[in-house]
């Protein structure tokens, strides 16, 4: 890529005034670095990505006001968890969090688990207990 | 306190660290030198392993190794430290900032404020340095960003103990001895033979053949997976591709500026010829992101679009395997 090539996009970066470091070329062909505050492509794919995480919160809120699911999938999918995540940061093995996912299930933890989900999440227990979907 | 530290910003998080902390130590060398040296360009495709709900593709080695080659070629140590208490990983800070040791660190992006919250995932392979602590925060020097920032102690204990795959464990590192004197061009070559071996290695995952199979698989994408996974998986390659600190094109063009700086240090002038071959190759994965990018923003479903891309990345691994080749031929 040519110095004068490096995209100077509006890209996600640009918003916290940061640029990124490019290598480039000069006229002469030698290299050089370059800064680009963003690139269209990479913005638009940043966005989709964000678009998919948005249908899945949207998607687990549903499910816990139809009482399918308990507020953990809402909390994880606002972290941008996944399963393996989740259970890591809560030091629990998969299959345990999954079954938390169960309204019944859920209903029965006591505080002291709760609390490991509420500080992975960043909230706090009566937040996780008392949740209500709007 | 506050150690004398100079910032310099980097394309890619791992180079600019081991890059800094040697210039710290009055040992000049690029970023992109380490990267050559420590063998930074690579291709792997890990099957059955899925990162934010798409398969996962590296275009790096594992966290850490760019860093620990280059320190093996170059003739200087590394140490590395991991933790199982956050406690006992900060005291252990501090006491590298009472020393004066400007330390490197592992952390996972999620945590780290000074991001735009777009760019925070649970990616926990980032790389920065610590040179100075106050009252209320750490100094912090992220090689992707143009500036110094800094952390609070608690969001410091956060990234460092960031969960999920490649958890840091609160790793800090830096160099302890320093060579007067390293043999370039010998690390050059090393450098440079393992690339060629990565790229050309004879499994289907890996280097040139590894790219094949993702292109092999992208064709199949929309009628397997329907129109909006394969589209989000589309999504997914091109910011593993091209985010900073990752690269199809990116990695190219500093791997470019390496064969540059070598041949002037080996006296091989055709490895200045080769380098703008691989720009070339960088190009073309550029124009591969943007080519995917038209997709996903339409959400196009055509069957041939899709076949398109993977013909274009087909093209782009027999471009890859011809360059390797000669490289491979040029050092020997």
């Amino acid at each position: 890529m040519k110095q004068d090539e490096v995209p100077q996009d509006e890209g996600n970066l640009s918003k916290k005034n940061v640029r990124e470091l490019l290598y480039a070329t000069d006229k002469d062909g030698n290299y050089t670095t370059a800064l680009s505050t963003g690139w269209e492509p990479k913005s638009i794919a940043l966005s989709n990505s964000l678009e998919v995480i948005n249908e899945r919160i949207e998607e687990a809120k549903n499910d816990f006001k139809a009482g399918k699911s308990s507020p953990i999938p809402y909390f994880m999918e606002l972290a941008k968890m996944d399963l393996p995540i989740l259970a890591s940061y809560v030091g629990m093995w998969q299959w345990r969090v999954k079954r938390h996912f169960k309204p019944s299930v859920f209903a029965k933890l006591n505080d002291k688990i709760l609390s490991r989900y509420a500080e992975a999440f960043d909230i706090t227990t009566s937040e996780l207990k008392h949740f209500k979907a709007d | 306190m506050e150690l004398g530290f100079t910032h310099h910003q980097s394309a890619h998080c791992e180079n600019g660290v081991a890059s800094n902390l040697l210039k710290h130590q009055g040992f000049d060398i690029s970023e992109p030198m380490i990267f050559g040296i420590g063998s930074g360009l690579f291709y792997v495709y890990i099957p059955f392993l899925m990162v934010n709900h798409a398969p996962a593709i590296s275009y790096r080695p594992m966290p850490g190794t760019i860093f620990n080659k280059a320190a093996k070629r170059l003739g200087f140590k590394v140490k590395r430290v991991k933790f199982s208490n956050p406690k006992e990983a900060e005291k252990a800070l501090d006491e590298n900032l009472k020393n004066n040791i400007p330390t490197g660190l592992q952390v996972g992006v999620y945590g780290l404020s000074y991001f735009p919250d777009e760019y925070r995932f649970h990616f926990n392979a980032h790389n920065c340095v610590v040179y100075g602590k106050t009252e209320t925060d750490y100094l912090v020097s992220d090689p992707v960003m143009e500036t110094v920032t800094t952390l609070t102690h608690k969001e410091m204990e956060k990234v460092r103990f960031a969960k999920g795959a490649f958890a840091p464990k609160g790793q800090m590192y830096y160099p302890t001895s320093i060579p007067t004197k390293a043999d370039l061009p010998k690390a050059i070559i090393k450098g440079i033979k393992e690339t060629c071996r990565d790229m050309l290695a004879p499994v289907p995952i890996v280097g040139v053949k590894g790219i094949r199979t993702v292109a092999k698989m992208i064709a199949k994408w929309p009628e397997k997976k329907g129109v909006k996974v394969a589209n989000h998986y589309l999504a997914q390659i091109v910011r593993m591709q091209e985010e900073i600190g990752t690269g199809g094109g990116g990695f190219r063009y500093i791997f470019a500026a390496f064969l540059q700086e070598s041949a002037e240090i080996l006296g091989k002038p055709e490895l200045r010829e080769l380098s703008f071959e691989i720009t070339k190759i960088g190009d073309q994965w550029r124009d591969f992101a943007l080519e995917a990018s038209r997709v996903y923003k339409n959400r196009s479903s055509k069957k041939d679009v899709y076949n398109l891309l993977s013909q274009e990345l087909l093209k782009i691994a027999d471009l890859e395997e011809d360059f390797f080749k000669k490289l491979k031929k040029a050092i020997a």
